[in-house]
């Protein structure tokens, strides 16, 4: 290990590590806090030997966010036995080229935690366990290479994500997922449930583990008290190419969702409107961050300032009337921690203003605190307070989009898909206006389960209310039907919807299928979970660029922000009940098919086998032939009745003596002695 | 019901006046009331060998250029020969397709019939294709049936005098089973609820016909694509190779040579009625023409799935979906809860069994009753119908309908009262059994499966007591005989 280490070192290959927290709230009064850490291990020729790591954060209330990034910069050699295990190993054995898992519970509410920015459409995951990669191999070899890959993971992060071995749970997108996906795989397991052991192996790809740094603040507590929190890891590898670049890189992110308690608030309002919850580190995570983790180069924090609610705060300066103190009409950034608005308990260390934003007038700022100056005996504990009620909304995806079943009984059912106009599609029609016609394009990619058997050919368009033909819609569908056992149903299909539409719906017919006992998990009666559909806006991209005070510090956090990401979003995951067999009843319809069986086949072979008379005949030859011991037996038995014995007469023998017949005895011995055989020789 | 439909239907104009009104009942329930049955969703009606709604996705995926059997990973074992696939697929485990498992050279016809041309009528094309072929099928039966009576009169002249004044009393049996086709609910249903299976009954009355007239190319047109379309007809080749070798049914051919043996030898000689001797020409002809037809099969299934998939995957999808039962969905069969519940290294051992039973009668079947191959055939129907992975009413149909051909002989059958009733019962209970297990959840499975296996003893005991009667109708026709014969001397 230390002989690679110095060589990778050698030949200008540093790990950077990244880190980077999230911060959002949403209802009125009900702050909720969605933070996100990121870390990741960057393997690039650099001269620099610097380990970066960030936490961004972004809080609000109502209708408000807050950004947070934080810093590490570090020593790098560390972090690469870390990462070494996972990414040499693993990149080099199954040749991935990128990779993604996330784990998640909950579900991310793209209403009101946004839906159109980088953290949205790059963080929020479906719940459960996502994987998905692509691998430099031969097309023949990748299904192997994906099977070795679940395998590896599963072990890694305790979890199971090897039942993404089978080929009916993953599938292989042609153009809906990503643009370019040639070798590539994706699976889903929706009820995956996340705990803390997924998220120790997680932590423990950090250079500091969660002893020191920004990922002290990972209390599990109050992580998994959030509304929502999502594990990912990104990872991509450029090894295979000839022209490598940038080596492995590896991207860890948390997203969490959380809600601060009410903290004493400086300023009081008499005003109907309440203020937004103010929070700090330590009464969100119960602990606060005690300096730099020692490997890292520098930590940093962002708080941001939405655009909207950046564009609010103005307003609110201005239609609050009564409030003693000077009205400022600019926005309140001039003062780095005081403002009239909200204040921090420590000033920023620096501020960036968004540009080239989607809406000219609202634009996000970013304040930035580093804690590479912070150690035990001072501890960073960055604190946020509302002065003036503000109330904001934060920028919605182009389509509300939810997916949802239909019809009841466990025989069929339709699933359904529901986009709805927002207010941004809104906005969007009189933006082109002047357009002659104005058209939004929607992905749409959906996996269903075999045993959804999905009729494609019952597939319906409704477009505010009225169906139309799926021509005029329906720009490109590319549909691999599921096959029983083997592989799952999977849909890719571009949308054109028309801009002035209000809602669409999209409408699926399904038969339910029937099972073996063997194939329903242990709480049958449950159902069964259809993943979440990806519904993707290629039309439009998301990303934040910053224009920084000092050009010269270009912080990877903020770079990363400024990558052009498509807009995305997961549906919702679908419960399906299905119908089940009883369990119990294996022996019981076994026994009484094959006697079915037996009746059949014994009553027909009877009545082919008897001959005219047959019956009169055997009873003749029966008289006749009264054999001897059958006297003999007969005059014993008389003897112990008691009674004088009587010749057999010429009525039909009586059962007694019809049942121990020398032929019947014969037969017994028979048996019993191949009986006696089979034992003996089966011994 | 065969009986009152029997004394009604003498006079010929009797005959079409009802048979027109089934026609008109089946037109008016599909035109008029096309959705409000919604018979297309019940398990009774539509397999998923026959649904009319797996046909359509079936069609709307070889339209969208995929392969109408098309999965996601397909590995193709290219193997074409019938034969080999049969071997291949009851041995190995198998792999079942996605949703449609028929014969595409039905998707070429009936899938353009299928696509929706808007206001929910699109299956009414399907429908009014169903009720013709329904009619055929009648009509078809109708003659066969006049056919046999014809033959079985001669025969009974030629036995003996004595028992001509039965003759006179006997039923029209081609009217009484085309009727009890064409009026049978179960028909109906069958026809009304968009399945294909009057399709495949069309085909095996047709060969059964061709073989009776000796239309060799027809029988032979009607055998292969019988087994095209849902592989167990195959076994209807025993039936077929005796009816163009030997004739129609007859008494047992013993009984000719006892009569002639008892009478002037002249008699022998004018044995043409009752051709004892075998005609290998025939046979050998039929062979010939189904393997034509059977070629001409392949290569047209070739031409219309060559674009997205080749033979051997469609003989996987429909053979090989037919004999690996991979599709548990309930039916009216007794397979589909077995191998839900079967333990899985059981699995093939219990495929190869329950379908090797089919097999098993089919020689001592053939041995007995070799004399009349018609009634051979009934029985191989039945048979199959009872014990096919995949059956639906409309297989019963036909082998009810068929029943009627046999009227007279089986004049003296038991149970006939316990049956009907016993029919009645388990199919008014199934789909009861069905709702409260499916849409309600108070029952559970085993509830709809106990009416799948009464209704399964039910078929049994039917084939069971026809077989007997038959032979004992034999038996008595041998005794009338001897008893002509004493007279005689």
């Amino acid at each position: 290990m230390e002989k690679s280490l110095r060589r990778n070192c050698c030949s200008g290959h540093f790990p950077i590590g990244k880190f980077f927290l999230i911060f959002t709230s949403r209802v009125k009064f009900r702050l909720q806090v969605l933070m996100a850490i990121t870390t990741g291990f960057f393997r690039k020729p650099s001269i620099s030997c610097f380990v970066p790591a960030y936490a961004w954060s972004n809080l609000g209330s109502g209708n408000q966010k807050v950004w947070y990034q934080v810093k590490f910069i570090d020593n790098a050699k560390i972090v690469e036995v870390a990462s070494d295990i996972l990414t040499l190993d693993m990149v080099h054995k199954y040749r991935i080229k990128e990779m993604e898992l996330s784990f998640t519970q909950g579900r991310w509410s793209y209403d009101s935690w946004g839906g159109f920015d980088p953290i949205a459409s790059s963080n929020a995951k479906p719940p459960g366990v996502e994987l998905w990669a692509v691998f430099d191999v031969p097309p023949d070899q990748v299904d192997a290479s994906w099977k070795n890959l679940t395998h590896t993971l599963s072990g890694l992060f305790c979890a199971s994500i090897n039942f993404l071995e089978s080929s009916t749970t993953y599938s292989a997108p042609d153009w809906s997922f990503r643009s370019l996906s040639g070798n590539l795989r994706y699976g889903l397991l929706p009820r995956e449930a996340v705990c803390t052991e997924n998220l120790t192996p997680w932590l423990k790809l950090l250079p500091c583990r969660d002893k020191s740094g920004l990922s002290l603040l990972m209390n599990r507590p109050s992580i998994y008290n959030g509304f929502y929190h999502s594990q990912r890891l990104h990872l991509t590898s450029d090894e295979f190419d000839p022209v490598a670049l940038h080596g492995i890189v590896l991207e860890q992110t948390l997203t969490i969702v959380l809600q601060p308690d009410a903290l004493d608030t400086r300023a009081s309002f008499s005003s109907s409107r309440k203020l937004q919850p103010s929070w700090s580190m330590s009464s969100l995570f119960g602990k606060t961050v005690d300096g730099k983790c020692a490997l890292a180069k520098s930590s940093n924090v962002y708080v941001q300032l939405e655009g909207s609610l950046v564009y609010n705060m103005k307003d609110t300066w201005n239609n609050i009337e009564g409030y003693e103190g000077e009205i400022v009409q600019e926005v309140p950034y001039e003062g780095f921690g005081s403002n009239s608005n909200f204040g921090f308990s420590i000033s920023p260390d620096r501020m960036m203003k968004e540009i080239n934003s989607f809406h000219k007038e609202s634009y996000s700022i970013l304040y930035g605190f580093s804690i590479n100056n912070y150690h035990s005996s001072k501890p960073f504990d960055l604190g946020f307070w509302w002065k003036l009620p503000v109330t904001w909304s934060c920028v919605k995806a182009p389509l509300r989009v939810s997916r949802f079943l239909m019809g009841s009984g466990n025989e069929k059912g339709a699933i359904a898909l529901s986009l709805q106009s927002t207010e941004w599609s809104q906005s969007l029609l009189e933006a082109d206006k002047n357009k002659e016609k104005c058209n939004l394009r929607v992905d749409v990619f959906q996996v269903v389960p075999w045993y959804i058997k999905v009729y494609y050919h019952t597939t319906k368009i409704f477009v505010d209310g009225m169906p139309q033909a799926l021509g005029d819609i329906i720009e490109k569908m590319n549909v691999s039907p599921s096959e029983d056992k083997v592989s799952p149903g999977v849909m890719e299909m571009i949308l054109r919807l028309p801009c002035d539409m209000k809602s669409a719906s999209l409408t699926l017919e399904f038969d339910k299928g029937f099972l073996h006992i063997d194939e329903y998990p242990p709480d049958a009666n449950q159902g069964f979970d259809i993943p979440s559909a990806i519904i993707s806006y290629p039309d439009f991209q998301t990303s934040l660029q910053y224009k920084e005070d000092n050009t010269s510090i270009k912080t990877p956090m903020v770079s990363k922000m400024q990558d052009r990401r498509t807009i995305l979003s997961y549906t919702e995951v679908l419960l399906v009940p299905l119908t089940t067999p009883d369990f119990s009843m294996p022996y019981n319809v076994i026994t009484i098919t094959c006697t079915v069986f037996a009746l059949y086949f014994g009553s027909l072979l009877n009545a082919l086998r008897r001959r005219v008379n047959e019956e009169e005949r055997l009873l003749k030859s029966k008289d006749k032939r009264t054999s001897k011991l059958q006297l003999l037996l007969s005059k014993f038995l008389a003897k112990l009745r008691g009674k004088p014995w009587e010749p057999p007469s010429s009525t039909p023998p009586s059962s007694s003596s019809k049942f121990i017949s020398s032929k019947v005895i014969l037969r017994v011995l028979l048996i019993a002695a191949i009986a006696f055989g089979w034992q003996y020789y089966d011994k | 019901m065969e009986k009152s439909l029997g004394k009604t239907t003498k006079n010929h104009p009797w005959f079409w006046r009802s048979a027109i009104a089934s026609i008109a009942l089946r037109l008016v329930l599909i035109i008029y009331f096309p959705n409000t049955l919604n018979l297309s969703s019940r398990p009774e009606v539509s397999t998923p060998i026959t649904s009319l709604r797996r046909l359509a996705e079936g069609y709307w995926l070889k339209r969208s250029s995929m392969s109408p059997y098309a999965g996601l990973y397909l590995d193709v074992c290219l193997q074409t020969f019938v034969m080999c696939v049969l071997i291949y697929y009851v041995v190995f485990d198998l792999i079942a397709g996605s949703m449609y498992h028929g014969s595409p050279l039905l998707l070429s016809i009936f899938g353009p019939l299928t696509v929706d041309r808007g206001e929910g009528q699109s299956h009414l094309l399907c429908g009014l294709a169903f009720v013709v072929s329904d009619f055929i099928t009648a009509i078809l039966i109708r003659a066969i049936g006049q056919l046999l009576q014809v033959t079985d009169i001669q025969s009974l002249k030629s036995l003996g005098a004595g028992r001509l004044s039965k003759i006179s009393e006997n039923f029209q049996s081609g009217d009484i089973a085309s009727l009890v086709y064409l009026w049978n609910p179960l028909t109906i249903i069958t026809c009304l609820g968009y399945s294909t299976s009057p399709i495949e009954n069309l085909m095996i009355v047709l060969s059964l016909y061709g073989a009776c007239r000796r239309l060799v190319p027809l029988a032979a047109f009607g055998w292969v694509i019988a087994s095209h379309l849902s592989l167990y007809p195959v076994i209807l080749i025993i039936p077929l190779v005796l009816l163009i070798g030997s004739g129609l049914d007859t008494p047992p051919r013993k009984l000719f040579l006892q009569q002639t043996c008892g009478n002037d030898y002249k008699k022998a000689t004018n044995g043409s009625l009752h051709p004892i001797n075998f005609s290998w020409r025939q046979v050998v002809l039929f062979f010939l023409w189904a393997s034509a037809w059977a070629l001409y099969v392949l290569i047209l299934c070739g031409i219309s799935i060559k674009d997205n998939s080749g033979l051997g995957e469609m003989f996987k999808r429909t053979y090989g979906f037919i004999l690996s039962v991979e599709d548990l969905s309930p039916n009216i069969g007794v397979l589909w809860y077995f191998f839900a519940e079967v333990f899985d290294f059981f699995r093939d051992f219990f495929l190869i069994v329950f379908h090797i039973n089919i097999l098993f009668m089919v020689l001592p079947l053939a041995i007995r009753l070799h004399h009349r191959p018609c009634f051979l055939a009934f029985v191989y129907i039945a048979i199959s119908s009872i014990l096919k992975s995949y059956p639906s009413v409309g297989d019963s149909a036909l082998y009810l309908g068929l029943l009627g051909l046999f009227v007279n002989a089986l004049a003296d059958m038991q149970f006939s009262f316990f049956l009907f009733f016993g029919y009645l019962g388990t199919l008014l209970l199934s789909p009861v059994m069905h709702n409260l297990w499916i849409w309600r959840g108070t029952g559970n499975a085993n509830f709809y499966f106990a009416t799948a296996m009464a209704y399964a003893c039910f078929q049994i005991v039917l084939v069971v007591e026809t077989v007997s009667s038959m032979l004992n109708h034999d038996r008595a026709l041998k005794q009338g005989a001897t008893m002509v014969e004493k007279k005689l001397q």
